[in-house]
């Protein structure tokens, strides 16, 4: 990458997955997401094309790409629909990355392969009733050694994949004890139909319709002390640094949907007419439009950025709550202008934009609510 | 088992297409330059075909420098090679002389089987596989829509209005398929990073022992005389139904000649 272009075998990517959300993914998912079901025949598809190994090693059965590859795929898949683009984040950003990076040789032998194929989903538990970024204060989850095996109880709520017919495995995170007067928390791999762990029923959402959402409890559930993953006690440590990776995600996500919008949007001021014109002819819907361009474009290059000081090995903690706070904005903004622009429409499901409108509130909510993200960002420069 | 797969770089059949006023040839600066759809399928079938036999596929182009763009994507897709034609001398050309100049790629590179689109969506001629058979000197077996080898024995089904007919040659051959054939893959980023690395052979029409003036426009048997824009989309006629609803929508069909 050369400042904000990107090289060949980026772009050929972008094309190749922009051809494919248009081709595979827009004629259908608007029905998938009406009735809240998990596209699995659309996943498959992902899977084929390798989507789910982008930024793995191929000895991995990866597909030997980076974070920055894997952020491009979700931007393309944004600008079409949210929920498999959400199901490829938690999937992949969640899931496999965190045993890639922390799991013991045999652990990412185990997994990986059917993860990074697509044909297995994994999850991550972090987020509590009580709370998510709140760790440990909102952080009930327990679990203790016996016998050689971890005992688990507690609940994990709002956890993306985790119900899917075709998840494996979902990591746990909970207190195994104290460490210095403080909980000790650390990460323990569940794999599905695990006794004494139970999946709740998908949660009705506002949006993100046709992604899989659950409440996880754990009720002296029982897995060989081998599932921990990565150090004991470093739980979250470890995983700080992919909670940071993730909001770049959902930042590439946010942009393609904020991009989505103005696409929609071109096609139907071409199209629609009032009053005996085009609605592009009129100024008020073109600078509506302009500032839809405008802030779509913004939002792609603060993820361009955060995600190529990633892959360059920089710091990133900044440019990451940057980069989740402006592109969900721009999400934000983007469809509630979107569907101003498509009228009455834009106020019936079948219309995208309608989808992108109720999309785009959960990305100032998830991965740390935009109320963190400016946390981070103060924090980070001093202030408080 | 050698196949040839034959592609070509079309303007994006979803954006506006015209002819250059100069001399009424294809205006390639006007539209995005896409690989025409058909040859996908073509290169899938390539593809699908040393997947199940053993072999490589070489892509084989001609056109500006341009197509290099669509060749990395077939190479992309999992091709192994390509040979890319490439000459301003072959401005213009007709699919005559663009089967002669293919002819002489395909007899310097050898081949067991080759496989096209049944035709282009810019000039649509449809001939360039009878042609290329004849100055080949192999059978031609048109607008498969299945192709099996066993051996040196190839059986397709040739699509047809009634379903289809099976024909059955040997190889060499030449191959048109349809798009019903199969379905391409999209290429994988595997694939993608894996084709900077393969072969591209750039050729001049000099390199094919081609002489320039028995190319291009000057030397095409057919040339573009006249042409006019597309006519823009006239109203649909609305059928109200009082009672004779499907007469009136008979009438309509008839009088397009679709009954």
């Amino acid at each position: 990458m050369v400042g904000c272009m990107l090289n060949d075998e980026q772009e050929a990517l972008r094309s190749t997955v922009e051809e494919f959300a248009r081709e595979v993914i827009a004629p259908v998912i608007g029905g998938y997401y009406e009735r809240g079901e998990f596209p699995y025949e659309i996943v498959a598809k992902m899977g084929k094309l390798g989507l789910f190994g982008l930024p793995f090693p191929e000895e991995y059965g990866g597909m030997g790409g980076d974070y920055f590859a894997f952020c491009l795929a979700l931007h393309e898949l944004g600008r079409v629909d949210s929920s498999v683009a959400i199901t490829l984040e938690a999937a992949v950003g969640l899931g496999a990355m965190p045993i890639y990076r922390f799991g013991t040789p045999q652990q990412q032998a185990d997994w990986l392969p059917d993860l990074c194929q697509g044909e297995r989903l994994a999850a991550f538990g972090l987020t509590e009733p009580g709370g998510g970024s709140d760790i440990p204060g909102g952080m009930r989850t327990r679990a203790r050694l016996e016998g050689g095996q971890w005992v688990i109880d507690g609940t994990k709520a709002f956890i993306t994949n985790s119900g899917t017919s075709i998840t494996s495995v979902v990591t746990a995170l909970a207190i195994t004890g104290e460490q210095d007067g403080k909980p000790e928390i650390s990460a323990i791999m569940v794999p599905a139909g695990t006794p004494g762990f139970t999946v709740g029923p998908e949660y009705s959402k506002v949006g993100w319709r046709a992604s899989d959402t659950r409440e996880l409890s754990f009720s002296s559930c029982r897995v060989p002390a081998g599932n921990l993953l990565g150090e004991r006690g470093r739980g979250y440590a470890q995983f700080l640094q992919t909670l940071d990776e993730g909001r770049i995600a959902i930042a590439a996500l946010a942009a393609g949907l904020a991009q989505g919008c103005v696409d929609e949007c071109l096609r139907y001021a071409g199209q629609r007419e009032a009053f005996g014109q085009h609605l592009g002819s009129f100024q008020a819907i073109q600078f509506k439009i302009a500032d839809m361009a405008a802030r779509a474009h913004l939002a792609r290059l603060a993820w361009y950025d955060a995600a190529a000081r990633l892959v360059a090995g920089q710091p990133i903690k900044t440019e990451a709550a940057i980069a989740k706070l402006t592109c969900s904005n721009a999400a934000m903004d983007n469809a509630r202008d979107g569907t101003q622009i498509f009228g009455g429409y834009g106020f019936m499901n079948e219309f995208p934009v309608a989808r992108f409108y109720r999309d785009a509130k959960v990305l100032e909510i998830g991965e740390g609510t935009s109320e963190v993200q400016r946390m981070v960002i103060a924090r980070q420069l001093g202030v408080g | 088992m050698n196949i040839v797969v034959l592609m070509k770089q079309v303007p994006d059949t979803w954006s506006e297409r015209t002819l250059r006023a100069a001399d009424n040839t294809l205006d390639r600066d006007a539209a995005d330059a896409v690989m025409n759809e058909l040859d996908e399928y073509a290169i899938e079938e390539g593809l699908r075909l040393t997947e199940a036999h053993g072999g490589e596929v070489t892509i084989v182009s001609m056109g500006p420098e341009k197509a290099t763009e669509s060749i990395r994507k077939a190479l992309s897709m999992g091709a192994d090679k390509a040979v890319h034609v490439s000459d301003e001398a072959l401005h213009g050309s007709d699919a005559l002389v663009t089967s002669a100049v293919l002819a002489k790629v395909l007899e310097r590179a050898g081949f067991d089987l080759v496989i096209l689109g049944s035709e282009s969506t810019d000039a649509r001629t449809g001939v360039l596989a009878a042609m290329l058979a004849e100055r080949l000197g192999v059978p031609q077996l048109t607008f498969a829509s299945k192709v099996d080898i066993d051996g040196s024995a190839i059986a397709i089904h040739r699509l047809a209005d009634y379903g289809y007919d099976t024909v059955e040659g040997t190889l060499p051959a030449v191959v048109s398929v349809v798009e019903k054939i199969n379905e391409p893959r999209y290429p994988s980023f595997k694939g993608i990073m894996a084709a900077k690395k393969k072969p591209v052979e750039t050729l001049t029409v000099a390199d094919l022992g081609i002489d320039p003036a028995q190319v291009g426009l000057a030397a095409s048997a057919t040339e573009v005389v006249e042409w006019a824009k597309r006519p823009p989309r006239a109203a649909g006629v609305v059928v109200t139904d009082d009672g004779d609803g499907g007469t009136k929508a008979a009438e309509f069909l008839a009088s397009r000649k679709f009954i």
